[in-house]
């Protein structure tokens, strides 16, 4: 259970977990090679601190879980860092370069592009406008240039080519050209997903990109993401499926109450008192704390009755 | 009843100058509202702009057209900048509150009398400011014909209002189907999603508000230079209503939704409203019921009436396709 | 589950839809309801239909011109009007009555000429030598010319003067507050539970009015039971039908936001012209208490009509207030405004605290238009024309919520009244508008409103 079942072929999988090995599992320890470096950023809402992160750093090309109770302010926390919700106090970098009070769309432009938990692809749009949406530096964006189709036209057949290709990947290929209204959960959440590859993102950060998807769905998304590791993407994502977790995960983080509690390769962190108690609450009967399967029935419990 | 004369009059009303007027306040309203989302309420208020811009350059300042139309331009950028900078940020209902009200100050401004000199008060600015175009027509004569009747003048005015509107409409076409007009209906349906993906939308919003307000500006152009007078009370909110209910009707986001909306929209209004002047003095309809001069009321009701139904039943306007339109969604 | 069945969050502002909160339909009762509608909206119709024979009347203008002091009328003076190419002017009679017949609808500039006044005699105000009036045929306007002794303040007192107004000016607008808030109380509940901001909203003030004209000045009750009776038949047409009939439909029907916005419009558009079809183009007066005297208390100068109306009104808002924060209902109606899909779940009948909603906010809005009415008369447009402060009221003290609604109207009417210290009066409506822009820019959410997430 501790292993996660990497396939030999997934080179840059037992690279990173090589990298990550001589890492110290305490919250906010510091990475080998971070691509993403937080320190104390806090939002609260009307007194309540929702977000208290001192400090946080993910490793470039891993998959990097976020985990934590429902209420622990992960979402939140994606929201300020990509820009979408002001933060109190609080400085970030993504590759260097500072991203503390930059608007939502330079965030993304920087690399760092986001799904959300609620997913939003544009029911009225067709799947491959959906995805030609994603595509950055488009020459047809500019209001006097889209007046001249010679100008973009070109560009245009490209990006409608990297979108086909990205369909093929994504298995949407036979559902281009419908509206992205009619897909069913999970063809969303994949479509999302694939818009955001068109992005060119160097991390990619998935909202709960397993909540409402059909399990049948489930081992083709999990497959994808491994994938996107292999080009060498960061992905960084909040999840409540602990089985999700622990399959693909390189690191997890572990988020209470705003704060960081816990940091580890994913067995080790599903192991920790300081999790258990984070998810049960403190006076949880004291038999449960040896087994990490209770705790994955709890959190898909928790899953559940957000949904409903 | 002359009911050949109640058709002559509403087919030429059909194509008429105010046909046209709604029609571009519609266009503009079609970049905003129909393909962005945006609640432009202040339409009357930039064809205020171009209206006045005209008659106070050309009337008051006695400087020539081609400079009036240059800031009338320039005025309805200005004006769409001033109220898209505190309120593209926020929620849409407040753009709506904002414009309307910005519209009404525009009005009253106008219309007061410390600024009479300038703006002429109520009675506006009437003269001969558009002579020089009308110098340019080449026609002999207007057209008298049993379906439609435009004197020289108004037949100038007719043909040059349908071949800009024609003008905008191909620019509108062209735009919509580019990836920026990918970007705007994007943004009417869920402007996070387009941030997510690394396109400023405050700019998208403003660039829609400001294309929106200069073809609105126009329909003020047009309506100065047809009738050689401007009067502050013809850009009330009425205006504006009116060029919402000709977009509803003809299909928001849809590039001849205002053209087919504002023909049929001033057939049907003038047809009623001559036919109940008809009635009633035929006396088919008791003028204890109806006097002559409430048609009027009534027509404005039916509007009224109709926009509500419209958006009800039918949001995406008499010929739309429920499937294409997010005007319901939001 | 069906489309219309999402719910609005206070926090998922931009893409929503009008919340529809659980309605069970109760087919018996509801058929009960049915009955109960048609019956209010014939009655409501044929109310307003009544009134219309009662007024009809030829175009044209007319006004009394009299001696300020002595009351007698003033023979001599000319008074002109003018008007897309139309110019006639008319000279008192030896009982000071004048007359001019215009030639159709229209906007028309009246003015009296001071010169023919006679010596000592000026106008109380000379910036009203000239006004501006729309004109719709078939009616006659009246106009009237206050004069006074016709010593105009001097220049040089000017300063001194404007500053003696303070007093004055704060008081008139504290009351033009009143008149405000207890529309915007309405305004407010009606988006905060139901995000439905309603640009019909301005009718319900003019119904409110239309129907006091109605009871007291054609059937002839005493204008105190006139009032009692418009506000309550207000509160049921306006309120209680108006949101059955329509709003609740269309929040079951799934109807977005922009789409329930615009409907909103077009109704108002449509009720506004059905006003000015069975009431007329004219302002009119209440039969009682028209040309009250005002009484001076202290600086200020009031008449006794608008200090109880204003004290009623002060009441009315005390109680919703008290409504609001202690009584159960009020408690719901606020936990609805705050979260519906959590009031819902947690027991509160959402729908029914709506309806208690626009049952209460038009009734409220029509005791605003009994208080407009009672100072500066009613008409079919008058709704309209205060709508726009209304909401500058409301987004000025946070859309959404009620207690910020009051203040941001009081603010508003007081601003309005004192900033005709600097700006000329016929622009004071112009510079709240102004302030209501200034608003958004530096507080979006407004005074007592909660920060939302802004792009």
């Amino acid at each position: 259970m501790s292993d996660s079942p990497a396939a030999p072929s997934r080179t840059k999988a037992s690279s990173i977990k090589a990298a990550l090995a001589s890492v110290s599992p305490v919250p906010g320890a510091p990475k080998p090679d971070a691509i993403f470096v937080g320190d104390s950023i806090t939002r609260s809402f009307g007194g309540l601190a929702a977000v208290d992160v001192s400090h946080l750093e993910v490793q470039r090309g891993s998959i990097t879980a976020l985990i934590g109770p429902n209420g622990a302010g992960k979402t939140t926390f994606f929201n300020v860092i990509t820009g979408f919700d002001p933060p109190n106090t609080g400085t970030w970098s993504f590759e260097g370069s500072s991203l503390a009070g930059t608007p939502a769309y330079k965030v993304a432009r920087e690399g760092m592009i986001r799904t959300f938990q609620l997913t939003k692809v544009l029911n009225k749009l067709s799947v491959l406008e959906n995805m030609r949406l994603g595509a950055q530096g488009q020459t047809g964006e500019g209001l006097f240039r889209a007046l001249i189709p010679a100008l973009w036209r070109k560009q245009e057949e490209e990006i409608t080519e990297r979108a086909l290709g990205m369909l093929e990947q994504f298995n949407l290929i036979h559902v281009k050209d419908d509206f992205a209204g009619s897909l069913s959960g999970g063809q969303r959440k994949l479509l999302e997903m694939a818009r955001a590859m068109m992005s060119n993102p160097s991390m990619l950060m998935l909202d709960e990109p397993m909540a409402g998807v059909n399990p049948a769905l489930t081992q083709s998304l999990l497959e994808h993401i491994k994938e996107l590791r292999e080009t060498g993407i960061t992905i960084f994502f909040v999840e409540h499926d602990m089985d999700m977790v622990r399959d693909i995960s390189d690191w997890v983080i572990v988020m209470a109450q705003g704060s960081i509690i816990a940091e580890g390769p994913p067995a080790d962190v599903m192991r920790n008192p300081a999790v258990i108690d984070a998810y049960l609450g403190a006076h949880h009967d004291v038999a449960l704390t040896e087994s990490g399967e209770s705790l994955t029935d709890t959190s898909v419990s928790l899953t559940k009755s957000e949904e409903s | 009843m002359d009911w050949l004369t109640v058709f002559q009059n509403s087919l030429t009303q059909m194509i008429g100058v105010q046909a046209i007027i709604y029609c571009l306040a519609a266009l503009g309203l079609n970049i905003q509202f129909g393909y962005t989302g945006l609640l432009n309420f202040g339409q009357a208020g930039f064809a205020a702009i171009g209206a006045y811009a005209i008659a106070v350059t050309v009337a008051t300042l006695g400087w020539p057209l081609w400079l009036a139309l240059f800031f009338g331009i320039l005025g309805a950028i200005i004006f769409a900048l001033l109220l898209g900078i505190p309120t593209l940020r926020l929620r849409a209902d407040y753009l709506a509150i904002v414009t309307i009200a910005a519209a009404e100050i525009i009005r009253q401004v106008a219309r007061s009398v410390s600024l009479n000199d300038y703006f002429g008060g109520s009675d506006g600015i009437s003269g001969k400011y558009a002579a020089d175009w009308y110098a340019l027509n080449p026609l002999p004569v207007g057209i008298d014909t049993a379906l439609i009747r435009f004197s020289r003048n108004d037949l100038w005015v007719v043909i040059n209002g349908w071949t800009l509107v024609a003008v905008i409409v191909l620019i509108t076409w062209l735009l919509v189907r580019s990836p920026w007009g990918r970007v705007l209906k994007s943004i009417r349906e869920d402007e996070d999603a387009v941030r997510s993906l690394g396109k400023n939308v405050y700019l998208y919003k403003m660039q829609a508000l400001t294309l929106g307000g200069v073809i609105g500006a126009f329909a003020g152009v047009i309506f100065a230079v047809a009738a050689q007078s401007v009067q502050p009370d013809n850009y009330a909110t009425t205006l504006t209503f009116f060029a919402y209910a000709v977009l509803i009707l003809g299909g928001a986001a849809r590039v001849f939704g205002p053209v087919v909306g504002s023909m049929i929209f001033w057939f049907l209004l003038v047809f009623v409203g001559q036919a109940l002047n008809n009635a009633v003095k035929a006396g088919y309809i008791s003028s204890s019921i109806l006097r002559p001069d409430q048609v009027g009321q009534i027509q404005f009701m039916l509007v009224g009436l109709g926009l509500m139904a419209l958006m009800i039943f039918r949001p995406q306007g008499i010929f739309g396709d429920k499937k294409e339109l997010a005007l319901d969604e939001r | 589950m069906p489309r219309g069945f999402q719910l609005m969050t206070g926090s998922t502002s931009e893409g929503g839809r009008m919340s529809n909160p659980m309605a069970t339909g109760k087919v018996a009762r509801r058929q009960g309801y049915r009955r109960g509608i048609a019956f209010a909206l014939a009655l409501f119709a044929g109310l307003l239909m009544a009134i219309a024979p009662a007024i009809a009347a030829d175009a044209g203008l007319k006004g009394t011109v009299k001696d300020p002091t002595s009351g007698t009328g003033i023979a001599g003076v000319v008074i002109t009007a003018e008007g897309d190419g139309f110019s006639e002017s008319a000279t008192t009679g030896a009982d000071g009555k004048w007359a001019i017949a215009l030639p159709g609808e229209g906007t028309y500039t009246v003015s009296l000429d001071t010169t023919s006044l006679p010596s000592g005699l000026g106008l109380a105000d000379p910036e009203r030598g000239t006004t501006s009036i729309d004109a719709y045929s078939g009616q006659i306007k009246t106009i009237l010319f206050p004069l006074g002794d016709g010593s105009a303040p001097a220049p040089d007192s000017e300063a001194a003067s404007k500053w003696s107004q303070i007093p004055q000016l704060t008081i008139d607008g504290i009351i033009f507050g009143i008149v405000i808030a207890l529309a915007a109380v309405g305004l407010s509940l009606v988006f905060g539970t139901t995000k439905l901001t309603n640009f019909a909203h301005g009718e319900l003030i003019a119904l409110g009015a239309l129907l006091t004209f109605f009871f007291s000045s054609i059937v002839g009750l005493p204008l105190v039971i006139a009032i009692i009776i418009a506000v309550l038949a207000s509160a049921f047409i306006g309120g209680w039908v108006q949101n059955r009939v329509l709003w609740k439909q269309l929040r079951m029907r799934g109807t977005g936001l922009i789409a329930a916005l615009v409907v909103s419009i077009g109704l108002g558009f449509f009720l506004r012209y059905f006003f000015l079809f069975v009431f007329g183009g004219q302002t009119r007066q209440f039969d009682q208490f028209a040309g009250q005297a005002g009484i001076e208390i202290g600086p200020v100068l009031i008449t006794p009509k608008d200090l109880i109306a204003s004290f009623v009104g002060i009441i009315l808002i005390g109680l919703t207030t008290y409504w609001l924060l202690r009584t159960k209902a009020g408690k719901a109606t606020r936990a609805v405004a705050d979260n519906p899909a959590l009031a819902s779940a947690s027991g509160i009948e959402v729908e029914k605290v709506i309806s208690t909603v626009w049952v209460l906010g038009a009734g409220l809005a029509a005791f605003s238009g009994v208080m407009i009415g009672l100072q500066s008369g009613v008409s079919w447009y008058m709704g309209f024309q205060v709508l726009l402060l209304v909401f500058a009221g409301t987004v000025l003290g946070g859309l959404g919520t009620a207690f910020g609604a009051i203040i941001g109207s009081l603010i508003v009417g007081v601003l309005i009244q004192l900033s005709t210290l600097i700006i000329p009066t016929e622009l004071k409506y112009v510079g709240a508008l102004v302030v209501l822009i200034l608003i958004l820019l530096i507080r979006p959410e407004g005074i007592l409103g909660r920060r939302e997430r802004i792009g």
